[in-house]
């Protein structure tokens, strides 16, 4: 039952270019992709840790500009470039792990912004590489070169889409994967309670520091997605706000399921359209604020768990 | 040498306003365990306060002050009864992501009430600055020093020597032999918030006619506290004191002789040195933190 609901569920959405048939809407089912991963990545450091990330908007931002400065600047193939952009913020993610994961609560927290405040400083001050707050203009395309055929450029949102479907797929597999798999029981048991975990031998750091790496290198990819698909990087990829709706579409969602985040990222790029037809940007901040308190009193759990497992958990 | 007096000095004017914002924030975290997150807000609270003042109601400087101060603590107090007194309980990382709903939400009503341009507040002082040797200061900012300073000494006086200081400390460090004691606890709670945020709106309306008001103008502020309570140690007060100076010096230096692209990094990198070095802050003797 439940496999037959997510098959059609996935047919649903492979075959949504063909009817999605206004671009616009096509391209707000893409960024909800994008933002999907995001929301998986901060998911497996926020649910399945216990770890809050507010720097989450830093290794998006990496991602980003490592495809768009290595494609741009070097004329790398951007095959090479999403490459980058997930293993940079990777190896980026394991030195911020390896220092901050010796704190918890307020303390990781703080770290994780005001790791992402210098990142974002940098990318503004640093001219000469990343011309500074003017951007990074004429990313290229993806493109699939396949021996012997004609190149095929996914320029077009409907092929775009595709590429960012599978990296939502590959994505949650990845996730899927972790979490049934020995390190998964290792993150729960952490969170669940870390001086119990110690003493059955978990080594705290050494799992904590996988999460963050795993969670770094796919918030990097949407980041090399992103920059891919806008074929323009700036520093307001550094944005705060992206690191807020981060958080509110995996708490919304629900924090420590798979398919939570998906559903809070589906549900907070859409909703925000529908919503713009009749509001304005700021009234949407200031609902984004609002819902966050809103769920977290009357939902804790997230949208997800409170429809599907009622009573399952105490 | 005249340039470095010059830095030192405007360093410490800037440091006072640190301090008077890292105040509040300690003294929440400290008593109440809660990460203030929307601690900003209430600054930026604060300078609007003062500005709707002087400019929609023509209300005199000097009195315009605590007013703005009123709204803050009032503004506090609402969010400490409305949202915080509800979540008694639950765990720190709720409360934390309850705050960071009131920073947006708040910031966005801010945003949509005053719009986006930055307003300037008129004060009552000369702009021709006071000379002193080869050293050149402002009568607004000597004014913003004084007031920081006797502020936090206030609220120093308060929590040490006063009965309601007293019944604060007790109350979070024993809730229920406070309760057996005769003291209100859940209205303690409800004051103490509203003091940190009082606090906040202070240096909010001190600092509106030095710079510019704006919505956004809380999360600088608010970077500016949390580095301020780090450097002093989470809930150490005297600590927060000091730690909103040597921050102030540390900017003025680093924008004066590195480079002022980056004045604002200084307060992240020493978050970030602070707690990978010295976690329970420059001041404190060891302990353990997390």
């Amino acid at each position: 039952m439940k496999r037959l609901a997510v098959g059609a569920l996935l047919a649903v959405a492979a075959a949504a270019p063909a009817w999605v048939w206004n671009p616009y809407h096509l391209h707000t089912l893409i960024m909800a992709g994008i933002f999907a991963v995001l929301a998986l990545s901060l998911n497996l450091l926020l649910g399945y840790t216990g770890q809050l990330s507010l720097g989450h908007a830093a290794f998006f931002g990496i991602g980003a500009y490592a495809t768009g400065l290595l494609t741009v600047k070097l004329e790398w193939s951007p095959w090479l470039g999403l490459l980058t952009a997930a293993a940079l913020p990777a190896a980026t993610g394991w030195i911020i792990g390896r220092l901050a994961l010796k704190l918890r609560g307020a303390y990781f927290v703080l770290l994780t912004i005001s790791f992402a405040g210098v990142v974002s400083l940098v990318s503004v001050n640093w001219m000469d590489l990343t011309n500074g707050p003017l951007g990074l203009p004429g990313v290229p395309p993806v493109e699939i070169g396949l021996p012997g055929l004609h190149v095929l450029s996914l320029r077009t949102k409907g092929a775009y889409y595709y590429l960012v479907l599978a990296a939502v797929l590959g994505c949650y597999l990845v996730c899927l994967a972790l979490i049934r798999s020995r390190i998964g029981r290792a993150l729960i048991a952490l969170r669940e309670n870390e001086a119990l975990a110690e003493s059955v031998g978990i080594d705290s750091t050494h799992y904590l520091v996988l999460a963050a790496v795993i969670s770094a290198a796919m918030a990097g990819l949407a980041g090399g997605l992103y920059a891919h698909y806008t074929r323009f990087v700036s520093p307001e990829v550094f944005l705060f706000s992206y690191t807020v709706t981060m958080v509110i579409m995996v708490v919304a969602g629900g924090k420590g399921t798979l398919a939570g985040p998906i559903v809070g990222a589906v549900i907070f790029t859409v909703l925000p359209e529908v919503l713009r037809a009749l509001t304005s940007w700021q009234w949407q901040m200031l609902l984004y604020g609002i819902l966050l308190i809103a769920i977290l009193f009357f939902m804790p759990r997230g949208i997800v768990p409170t429809l599907f497992d009622r009573g399952r958990r105490g | 040498m005249e340039q470095l007096l010059q830095h030192l000095l405007n360093g410490l004017l800037l440091g006072a306003t640190y301090s008077l914002l890292g105040v509040g924030l300690t003294l929440v975290f400290g008593l109440m365990n809660v990460v203030n997150f929307a601690h900003g807000e209430f600054y930026t609270l604060g300078a609007y306060a003062v500005f709707a003042a002087l400019v929609g109601a023509s209300v005199d400087f000097f009195l315009a002050i605590p007013l703005a101060v009123a709204v803050g603590a009032a503004a506090g107090a609402v969010c400490e009864r409305c949202l915080l007194r509800p979540l008694r309980g639950e765990s720190i990382d709720t409360v934390m992501l309850v705050m960071i709903g009131v920073w947006i939400a708040m910031q966005n009503a801010e945003l949509l009430g005053w719009g986006g341009v930055a307003k300037s507040v008129p004060a009552p002082f000369p702009t021709r600055p006071v000379v002193v040797g080869h050293v050149s200061v402002s009568p607004l900012r000597i004014f913003v020093f004084v007031v920081s300073g006797l502020l936090i000494l206030g609220a120093h006086l308060l929590l040490a020597r006063t009965k309601l200081g007293r019944a604060m400390r007790a109350t979070f460090q024993d809730r229920e032999t406070a309760a057996l004691m005769g003291v209100s606890v859940e209205r303690i709670h409800t004051i103490t918030f509203a003091f940190g945020a009082g606090l906040a709106a202070a240096a909010g309306a001190l600092l509106g006619p030095v710079f510019l008001v704006y919505p956004s103008m809380g999360d600088l502020a608010s970077l500016k506290a949390f580095s301020v309570v780090i450097l002093g140690g989470l809930g150490n007060f005297a600590g927060a004191a000091l730690g909103g100076l040597v921050l102030g010096v540390a900017e003025e230096l680093g924008a004066g002789y590195v480079s002022s692209g980056y004045r604002d990094a200084v307060g992240f990198l020493i978050i970030v040195a602070v707690l990978l070095l010295r976690p329970s802050g420059l001041f404190a003797r060891a302990e353990r933190v997390g």
